[in-house]
């Protein structure tokens, strides 16, 4: 995503009001300049709120967080330094992190493909879909508007292996389902599912992206002879990759932080409220398959109260997040701060 | 004629795919109907229906205290962050001065790491103020501003043409007249899309109260309570659904009446290079 975008080509929304004419100044004095200083001044007082804000929640937090990973610190005495015990202990004897990282990187390997070719594919019928376009979009979107939390207990009862609707009509074409999220080998598909079904966020985006598409070098590129599947690959895809790479980018972090459904899921599914003492207890439920990192991370720093530990985690959170965000910005050029265009 | 077999395929698979999208809602719909003995059962239509169901999720929880929640995090957010995030982006969009890249940069980077990696002493902060167990530490830090707000208002003050500012300062104003009399008249569809979305996070959030929230159930969000309820009254479905329906329906109202607005934010947020 650029910055510095022309927006000549976007598509301009009807009925967006023209812009209206700067106000006249106030007694027509004019002053020529004001003294460079009083300007960085308002520059600053402008930026001070978010400068403060990214100082006392990004900034301070991440040098807290490296520093509390090197101690052993509970909420009630003060860190006691223990050197690198707690990544020892991560990387030799934690029970879960092995399998909490997995379960995260399930999800970041098959969600956010899965999600975006569908929504890709959704927004590649709806583009071309000329009767009732409203109609169809507001379909395809409104899943998208439901708060998470709610879809997931919705999908829950859904796929309730007894008597939910979807086993119903599968039984009712002499196909047994499965326990969904009551089977750890069906869990995770179960939460894809979900996801397909709110991919509308995307689909909005690319649906712009695709409508934006110049009509002209399509009717080029057949004028050239370039068949239908030649044209994707040459006029649809280079303009559309900067959208795209948008949509991996937010995709892969997103998963890598993938928490509420999951959690909420685990909770649903085993019966068992979400919340507090013993909310630990039901995470990962079925057999850690739904445990995330990020849960991990809540159980060790919120339920059992290891903060220090807990640190440590999500310093190698931060690590890792870094990592994938430099691989995928480098690959991606077009999706920097300063844009390309 | 293959054009026509091509359209008819094609209208088959958006229609099969969508009856796919909107049933999950109508079982919904039709499960919050049903008396809590025929949720057990096989059974796809209420029978009978069981309207009682709405009036009964308000007695078995704390729901109007859970919404009152809810609208008191997402309207105060939505302002806190407006009035601090506004005059950030405009400067990062419209003035030129050192740094401003840097800044930026720290902003995206901000925007994109999870949440969790700086969860830990944040919390100690909000602890050691005394302020868990209420809803102060969602609601104030947006009074500093929010990452992808300002990356959002951003690109909206990009898209407005700086000859406008110009025009303004040379007729004497200043940055904040600038500001208040130019930009934020012409950036108003961005502002209240991005407002929008901030109140939609908010609303939907569930990281957040389950971190300072969960001890105290006066202070849960509804999409919280949504999550403990099916927890405290076991296998009632058709209560659950009815709760599920009253979640989201405000949630839904809100994108109907903001819809042009809304969705001229989302697809600016896929801004192209």
């Amino acid at each position: 995503m650029s910055s510095t975008t022309t927006t000549a080509g976007q598509p301009v929304p009807a009925g967006r009001p023209a812009p209206p004419r700067p106000p006249r100044p106030p007694a027509g004095r004019l002053r020529a300049s004001r003294s460079r200083r009083r300007r960085t001044l308002t520059v600053l007082a402008l930026l001070a709120p978010a400068l403060l804000g990214l100082a006392i929640f990004f900034v301070y937090p991440l040098i807290a967080s490296v520093y509390y990973s090197f101690t052993r610190y509970d909420l009630v005495s003060a860190p006691e330094w223990i050197g690198l015990r707690n990544y020892e202990y991560l990387f030799t004897q934690d029970p879960k992190v092995w399998i909490s990282t997995l379960n995260t990187l399930w999800f970041v390997v098959f969600l956010v493909p899965i999600k975006i070719i569908f929504a890709l594919g959704i927004a590649g019928l709806l583009v071309r879909a000329k009767r009732a376009s409203g109609v169809w979009r507001t379909v395809f979107y409104l899943p998208a508007l439901v708060p998470p939390v709610a879809s997931v207990v919705a999908f829950v009862f859904l796929f309730n292996p007894g008597t939910g609707p979807v086993n119903q009509i599968l039984g009712f074409f002499g196909i047994q389902g499965p326990l969904w999220f009551n089977d750890p080998a069906w869990s995770k598909p179960s939460l894809v599912i979900l996801g397909i079904w709110v991919m509308g966020d995307i689909m909005i985006i690319f649906l712009a992206a695709l409508l934006d598409v110049p009509r002209e070098q399509y009717e080029a590129a057949s004028l050239d002879g370039a068949n239908g599947l030649q044209q994707l690959r040459y006029v649809t895809f280079p303009s559309i990759t900067p959208v795209l790479m948008f949509a991996v980018i937010t995709g892969v972090i997103a998963a890598l932080q993938y928490f509420t459904e999951a959690a909420v899921a685990s909770g649903v599914a085993n019966g068992k409220a979400v919340v507090g003492e013993g909310t630990g207890a039901a995470l990962g439920y079925p057999g850690n398959s739904l445990l995330t990192y990020t849960q991990w991370l809540y159980v060790r720093g919120f339920s059992n109260y290891q903060l220090g530990y807990a640190s440590a985690l999500a310093v190698l959170l931060f690590v890792v997040a870094s990592i994938f965000l430099i691989v995928l910005l480098r690959r991606f050029k077009a999706f920097t701060p300063e844009g390309t265009s | 004629m293959r054009r026509t077999l091509y359209w008819i395929g094609e209208n088959a698979i958006l229609l099969a795919l969508a009856v796919m999208f909107v049933s999950p809602i109508v079982f919904v719909a039709l499960t919050s109907l049903m008396s809590s003995n025929q949720t057990l059962t096989a059974a796809l239509w209420p029978q009978p229906f069981e309207w009682s169901n709405y009036a009964t999720v308000f007695t078995q929880a704390p729901l109007l205290r859970w919404f009152a929640n809810s609208a008191t995090y997402a309207v105060l957010a939505t302002v806190f962050m407006l009035l601090s995030s506004v005059p950030a982006a405009y400067v990062l969009a419209k003035i030129k001065f050192r740094f401003a890249n840097v800044i930026f940069t720290a902003i995206i980077i901000a925007m994109l790491l999870p949440p969790q990696v700086t969860a830990i002493p944040i919390y100690v902060m909000w602890s050691n103020l005394g302020l868990t167990g209420t809803l102060w530490p969602l609601i104030l830090p947006n009074l500093l501003g929010d990452a992808f707000s300002i990356f959002l208002l951003r690109q909206f003050f990009l898209t407005i043409p700086s000859e406008y500012a110009d025009a303004a300062r040379i007729d004497g104003n200043g940055e904040v007249g600038v500001l208040t009399r130019v930009m934020v008249p012409m950036a108003k569809p961005g502002i209240a899309a991005t407002g929008i979305f901030m109140f939609f996070h908010s609303w939907n959030d569930y990281f957040g109260p389950l971190l300072y929230t969960s001890e105290n159930a006066d202070a849960w969000p509804v999409a919280y309570g949504l999550a403990s309820f099916r927890g405290i009254h076991g296998t009632d479905w058709g209560l659950t659904m009815a709760m599920t329906i009253l979640v989201t329906v405000p949630v839904v109202l809100i994108f109907f009446f903001a819809q042009r607005v809304f969705v001229e934010g989302i697809t600016l947020t896929g801004v192209k290079g």
